[in-house]
């Protein structure tokens, strides 16, 4: 078993486990079929659902099962140095694996044919982007009336030095002294209890990775608690 | 004391509804284990040992005997393809328009673009067939009037029981409303003030439709918001919707 | 939702001096004003017309000037129409309507002479600093190109410099200055757009008035008091005019500008005081 960091604080002042202030709320998009804005600490993300639509052209339709379709990306002035307007390849990655995030919880058999398009942008970045766009997304899909068999959460696990914490920012996710910096962004399933989202940048030990697991899986419990009850406010 | 109407609870995707053997799952749930799960937001529903939720949103969900308002999107020799909302498309055949209808003569009786009225025959997996053969007012083609769009759940709302609602609305605006079951609402009327007023009534209880005691919110708006140059209980002579589908 | 019915609609209405929101021709629908979108911006803001809604953010950086204005600093507009704000956006290169917006919002803020640019120049010839001006939409109900002029304009008159270490001759992002951009208030220009439908005209349409116009034309004005400037201008759509209705729109936006401007200064005045409870609050 690895040493124990002697990390007690963080920067501002959160415990291990401790989230960022979280503020959800649904219905931020009129003109969309669902949508939601969810704030983990200054990350920012809205997401927009447009569907289930049929998918054109006709040969790209599934005839078992609908697809869902997800673009992320980031306002250019959502980070210190301005990013060119369009899609990059850091988009392009994290819409793909979002996709495969969000997908496995939408019952897309009960939708043949057809596409849900899932829009996602991030006004204000401070780490955590695609969590906080999967932790969107979800409460968007649900608030359209979208078929899914359960919630999903997602949360960034990172570490200092030998420490596991839940809900980096920026000033964590850059820290780069001892083992050097690490992000680890999850998807949880809040009734089964698997896993849809896993990426890791930096490095992690092998021995500390169920720890980080589980550490994730706490913490999306918690955010889960919070969409839950943003959507509960649907009128 | 609590009212008798309290606002039903919201349930959302993942939630359990339901534990062990008591319910049977029903629309928009799933048993997984011992229990029984909802899969869309919407409010908890039981129907003797039926278990089911009716959404508050999403897609229209097309039933028999639905009167729809639908926008023509395409034709082939046998028919229009109309689109009533939703991902699955609605089809008129020529044989279920009220009269007889000429291969050649299609685009002029319902062209691209053209809204129409019609009532749903059957719904199968992959589409919905309509007809218009039913000698109902209002079927047919749409050529004058306001068109409002809303959540396809709202409209129990909007007709309200036995259709007191939507009365209130006719009454105090003068016109005549068609309510799509798929959320397009057709106002028609003489006075481009009572169609404004309608529509805008119809807004409102949307906007309050979780509210207690909507009825009598509706009918103080209604008082308090009427145009004052709109001459109540208009004869409705605009009867704008064609008979025998838009063969006049 | 646009159908064919929906002109016909708008043009009974509005010949009878209606609209279907139940608005008057020259009515602007109500304005909500929110700064702060990004704090990782130099400036930012959102604004909110009705349903439609709109963000704008300021990003600068330091660059080499133009040849032809080697003392004065850069500006550049952008406008995105995000699919995420509308079924009819899509992805991919800008098209002609974001790039229209873009351009037209950039002609008004660099004619008015709003922006002093001679006091952004460092270095002559060397260093400059240049304002990236970004817009995007984030709910699109019509009259995207006036709702997108007020929240650039609002989004630089809040901006602040961000911190520059002169020596290392680094920017760092993210830490900004008590210093605004160098404005020239009195040449604030703002923006209408005047919108045609058979022989009337109508401000601010919702997307399906917007859609069932014919044409329109845009003007970007300041001073109305002193010596009205008209900095901007644009017609767009295939609907002629007379010069009657462009005399008109020019009285009427002497009047607009008023009503617009107390808004403007009102949001400015309340964005400073916030600002200063802040930075009180941090010291603290």
């Amino acid at each position: 078993m690895a040493e124990k960091s002697i990390f007690t604080k963080r920067p501002d002042g959160r415990k291990m486990d401790e989230l960022r202030p979280i503020h959800a709320e649904i219905g931020v998009v009129p003109n969309a079929d669902g949508s939601a804005l969810f704030a983990q600490g200054d990350t920012i993300a809205i997401a927009a659902i447009y569907g289930p639509k049929t998918l054109n052209p006709k040969h790209m339709q599934n005839p078992e099962k609908g697809v869902v379709r997800v673009h992320y990306n980031m306002l250019s002035f959502s980070v210190g140095e301005r990013i060119k307007p369009g899609v990059s390849r850091r988009s392009q990655e994290i819409s793909k694996v979002t996709e495969w995030a969000l997908s496995p919880v939408v019952m897309l058999e009960e939708l043949p044919g057809t596409v849900i398009d899932v829009h996602i942008n991030i006004l204000q970045a401070n780490a955590g982007t695609r969590c906080a766009g999967i932790n969107a997304a979800a409460m968007a899909l649900a608030h359209a009336g979208i078929p899914m068999k359960e919630m999903i959460s997602a949360i960034a696990i990172g570490k200092m030095d030998k420490t596991i914490l839940a809900d980096v920012n920026k000033e964590e996710e850059d820290y780069d002294d001892g083992e050097g910096a690490t992000d680890m962004p999850m998807a949880y399933l809040s009734n089964s209890g698997k896993i849809s989202l896993l990426q890791l940048d930096g490095r992690m030990q092998a021995d500390r990775l169920k720890e980080a697991l589980e550490l994730g899986k706490e913490a999306c419990k918690k955010i889960a608690e919070i969409q839950k009850k943003a959507l509960k406010e649907y009128k | 004391m609590t009212s008798e109407k309290t606002r039903k609870e919201i349930v959302i995707p993942g939630e359990t509804i339901a534990e062990g053997d008591d319910f049977l799952p029903g629309d928009w749930t799933i048993k997984t284990g011992k229990d029984i799960i909802a899969t869309r937001i919407g409010i908890v529903e039981k129907q003797d040992r039926l278990i089911k939720i009716i959404p508050l949103s999403g897609v229209y969900i097309p039933r028999r005997g639905n009167t729809v308002i639908g926008e023509v999107k395409d034709m082939n020799h046998s028919g229009w393809t109309i689109d009533v909302g939703g991902p699955y498309g609605a089809f008129l055949t020529l044989k279920e328009t009220p009269g007889y209808v000429e291969e050649s003569d299609m685009e002029t009786v319902y062209g691209i673009g053209d809204l129409v009225v019609a009532k749903i025959l059957n719904v199968k997996r992959t589409g919905i067939d309509l007809t218009m053969k039913q000698r109902e007012s209002g079927l047919g083609k749409i050529k004058d009037g306001i068109i409002v769009r809303v959540n396809p759940h709202r409209v129990p709302r909007i007709i309200g029981k036995e259709g007191s609602m939507i009365r209130l609305i006719k009454e105090a605006s003068g016109c005549y409303v068609t309510v799509g079951q798929n959320g397009l609402i057709w106002i028609r009327g003489d006075s481009v003030e009572g169609k404004i007023f309608a529509k805008q009534a119809i807004e409102f209880i949307v906007e309050n439709t979780t509210t207690d005691g909507l009825t009598d919110k509706v009918e103080q708006w209604l008082k308090e918001n009427r145009p004052k140059n709109l001459v109540k209980n208009n004869p409705i002579k605009a009867e704008t919707s064609e008979m025998n589908g838009g063969m006049n | 939702m646009v159908y064919k019915i929906t002109k016909k609609n708008v043009l009974e209405a509005i010949n009878k001096n209606e609209r279907l929101d139940g608005r008057k021709p020259f009515e602007q629908r109500k304005i909500e004003i929110k700064f702060g979108v990004s704090n990782r911006a130099e400036g930012s803001v959102s604004v909110k017309v009705g349903k439609t809604h709109v963000v704008a953010g300021i990003k600068m950086n330091i660059q080499k000037p133009y040849t032809d204005h080697e003392n004065e600093g850069t500006m550049t507009t952008s406008m995105e129409l995000l699919p995420l704000s509308s079924p009819n956006f899509e992805y991919g290169q800008p098209t002609i309507e974001a790039v229209e917006i873009a351009r037209v919002v950039d002609r008004g803020l660099r004619e008015s002479r709003f922006i002093d640019f001679q006091k952004l120049c460092l270095e002559e010839g060397e260093k400059v600093w240049s304002i990236n001006v970004d817009l995007a939409t984030l709910n699109d109900d019509g009259s995207l190109l006036d709702a997108s002029a007020l929240a650039a304009m609002l989004a630089l008159l809040t901006a602040h410099f961000p911190v520059y270490d002169d020596k290392k001759e680094k920017i760092e992002f993210g830490e900004f200055t008590d210093k605004k951009l160098p404005l020239n208030l009195e040449n604030m220009s703002l923006t209408m757009t005047f919108f045609k439908i058979g022989d009337k005209l109508l401000i601010d349409p919702t997307r399906e008035e917007e859609d069932s116009t014919d044409g329109r034309i845009t003007m970007e004005v300041s001073k109305p008091d002193k010596d009205e400037m008209i900095n901007a201008m644009q017609k767009g759509g295939n609907a002629t005019f007379t010069i009657e209705e462009v005399e008109t729109m020019v009285e009427e936006s002497k009047k607009m500008f008023k009503k617009l401007k107390t808004l403007v200064d009102e949001a400015a005045e309340g964005f400073d005081k916030d600002n200063k409870k802040i930075k009180k609050e941090k010291k603290e």
